[in-house]
């Protein structure tokens, strides 16, 4: 009996250790295996990885470039999702040649993991690859009369923004209504002020923009705090919704770069050459985005550039805004959601 | 019995393997004879054991498919959420976020668990011993919960009870809105753990009850409720459980506002969504206790009620 029980112990470590091994294993296998089909085959493949929204556009560029010379013969495969989602998994071992993200953070999480050149921004257009503004959108006719961030501090006017904490995108939104005061005179503590009282009436923080956007075409809501090309999009959708691009808001900037282990750098810089041309910017165009390259044919889109327009860098630029306003624990945003909270909580 | 000694003999000639005398046999060799002896050997003991330890081959298989499924992932979250060390963790835990985001998690919870017992065990009734018309169809419908992905049921719910609510309730981005999404995905647990020890009741004993003067009341006190006890607690178990974890359809129906509406799932989201792994894994690594105290409890709670009964 006792030689049994000990062999049965040994049996179960026994267990416990390969499974161990088999968990150490796993994580270092990916890598090596995912692009092993690439080497032996002509056609190479590449591996676009970006967060949701130009879904549709890379679809359609993918089909340009592969109509021209250099990417005759190069195929995709595309995986779309949360800007930060997508820029984790690649930063994980996700394979990629090519990525796109919604903000500067989510790149230099891959060039601080050593996935993506320390000089990606260096190229003609500082490694952006589409622009929007941020807008406001309003219900058919804008009953409410909304045109500024200003307008968002009415009592009564009931506002939708995603959660800046769960979407990485929507910090464009919040860091918008914040640079519409620093941008035009008011100190910091003011500016915090009127974030306050715009998040007072915030009623739904959706954890992504597409989901905001559904709450609002949903019947919830007298504003939707959004980018201009997301407000293009619905309306190409068919839903009855207006928007206006106040005189004071904050230009969007979507970065792109290919990555340093790619298989394949040949076919990926081609790539990412061709996004720059006008013809691939058209496309961008045609689904909302404002073109990066100079005097690009915007395929009937008026992209009007607003009086007071400022960018993230005027703010100080994403690494130093993203711990300064959004750190979990000393950020302004996060001091303003607290106290908010604290006062819902005591009603 | 048949010692061990004929049993690793019939081992080393099989395998090969040659160990010293005195020196105990690789596991590997005492598995594979042990397999083979109890087929070349069928008639010595009944298959399906009586109270007897399992085979230490089944064993181990059971014990690398559970480490590898289930207890080095959640040992990789508990590990996780000690990256900061105690202080670390109380500090991610006391977040004032994350604390209101874990009451309001547990309560609904709490809530959901309770309105389950009630509403699953009288749904599993009707099922079992009310022949009621269209019965059968009620009773594939129960499952549908957990056939569907949760944020469509949070999109079918925002389409039902939303802004738009075509039957004039609106519940949507208000905690309320949370307990019926959560009421939604968790319904089949009690009712599917209840049903089959409905079914399974031998009817005599209430016959013989009722015969003896009991009345209806008496009846399912006595009679019924120690029965399907067991199976109530284990459905409520897993109802909690499965409302603490949810995130699917909460997201899109509560709003996601922060000290509000926002459930510990989301705000777990929230974290790792603005790097702090370590934070979200605290809270995760909360939700996994909380879970599991329940899951004892009422364990302990069926076991007492197995020893009365």
């Amino acid at each position: 009996m006792q030689i049994r029980r000990r062999r049965r112990v040994a049996l179960v470590a026994a267990g416990l250790a390969a499974g161990l091994a088999l968990t150490a294993c796993a994580s270092t296998d990916p890598p090596a295996s995912a692009n092993s089909t690439g080497a032996s085959a002509k056609a190479v493949t590449l591996s676009l990885v970006a967060y949701s929204t130009p879904q549709a556009a890379y679809e359609k560029i993918i089909a340009a470039f592969q109509k021209t010379p250099a990417g005759k013969d190069v195929k995709f495969t595309q995986s779309y999702g949360a800007s930060g989602d997508q820029s984790r998994a690649v930063e994980s071992g996700l394979p990629a040649d090519f990525v796109m993200f919604s903000l500067e953070t989510d790149m230099t999480r891959l060039v601080k993991a050593g996935l993506v050149a320390e000089d990606w921004s260096s190229d003609q257009d500082k490694g952006i690859i589409t622009d929007s503004v941020v807008a406001l959108v309003t219900r058919k006719g804008n009953p409410k009369g909304i045109k500024s961030f200003a307008d968002l501090t009415k009592p009564g006017v009931d506002v939708i923004t995603p959660n800046p904490f769960s979407s990485g995108g929507a910090r464009w939104n919040i860091m918008a209504v914040y640079g519409s005061q620093t941008q035009t005179g008011k100190s910091p503590a003011q500016a915090a002020a009127f974030l306050t009282k715009v998040l007072k009436n915030v009623s739904v923080q959706d954890d992504s923009a597409r989901a905001s956007l559904q709450t609002f075409t949903g019947g919830k809501g007298d504003v939707l705090i959004s980018y201009e090309n997301e407000a293009i999009f619905a309306q190409q959708k068919g839903q009855d919704i207006d928007y206006v691009v106040p005189d004071s808001t904050l230009l969007i900037e979507n970065p792109a770069a290919v990555t340093k282990n790619s298989k394949h750098p040949k076919e990926a810089k081609a790539f990412l050459d061709f996004v720059h041309t006008p013809q691939a910017q058209r496309i961008f165009a045609e689904n909302g985005y404002r073109p990066v390259v100079k005097g690009a044919d915007t395929a009937g889109q008026s992209f009007p550039t607003p009086s007071g327009l400022f960018t993230i860098a005027d703010l100080g630029g994403w690494p130093d805004v993203a711990t300064k306003y959004f750190d979990v624990d000393k950020g302004i945003v996060t001091d303003i959601e607290r106290k908010l909270g604290v006062s819902v909580e005591k009603k | 019995m048949p010692d061990t000694h004929t049993v690793s003999g019939a081992g080393v000639t099989l395998v090969e393997a040659t160990p010293a005398p005195g020196v105990p046999p690789v596991p590997g060799a005492a598995e594979t004879s042990r397999g083979r002896r109890r087929r070349s050997a069928p008639t010595g003991r009944p298959l399906v054991s009586h109270g007897r330890r399992a085979p230490a081959i089944g064993l181990g298989i059971v014990v690398l498919y559970l480490s590898l499924v289930v207890l080095i992932p959640l040992a990789a979250v508990v590990w996780r959420s000690g990256e900061g060390g105690a202080s670390g963790f109380w500090h991610a835990v006391t977040r004032p976020e994350a604390s209101s985001s874990l009451k309001l998690t547990i309560g609904a919870s709490l809530l959901v668990a309770v309105v389950n017992l009630v509403m699953g065990t009288a749904i599993a009734w009707l099922l079992v011993r009310d022949r009621l018309p269209g019965g059968a169809v009620l009773d594939t419908l129960i499952d549908l919960p957990f056939a569907l992905p949760t944020i469509v049921a949070g999109l079918a719910l925002l389409t039902v009870y939303g802004v738009k609510s075509p039957v004039g309730l609106n519940l949507a981005y208000a905690r309320t809105g949370v307990v019926v999404a959560l009421l939604f995905v968790t319904l089949p647990f009690v009712v599917r753990t209840v049903q089959p020890v409905l079914l399974e009741l031998d009817r005599d004993m209430e016959e013989a009850a009722a015969s003896l003067g009991a009345n209806p009341t008496v009846v399912f006190l006595r009679i019924i409720l120690p029965n399907i006890m067991p199976a109530m607690a284990a459905g409520t178990a897993l109802a909690f459980a499965r409302a603490m974890s949810e995130f699917g359809s909460t997201v899109l129906i509560s709003g996601n506002l922060p000290f509000k509406t926002q459930v510990a799932s989301v705000h777990i989201f929230n974290q790792l969504e603005s790097d702090n792994v370590g934070g979200a894994a605290a809270v995760a690594t909360v939700l996994l206790l909380v879970s599991m105290l329940v899951l004892v409890a009422l364990d302990l709670l069926q076991r007492w009620a197995g020893r009365r009964g």
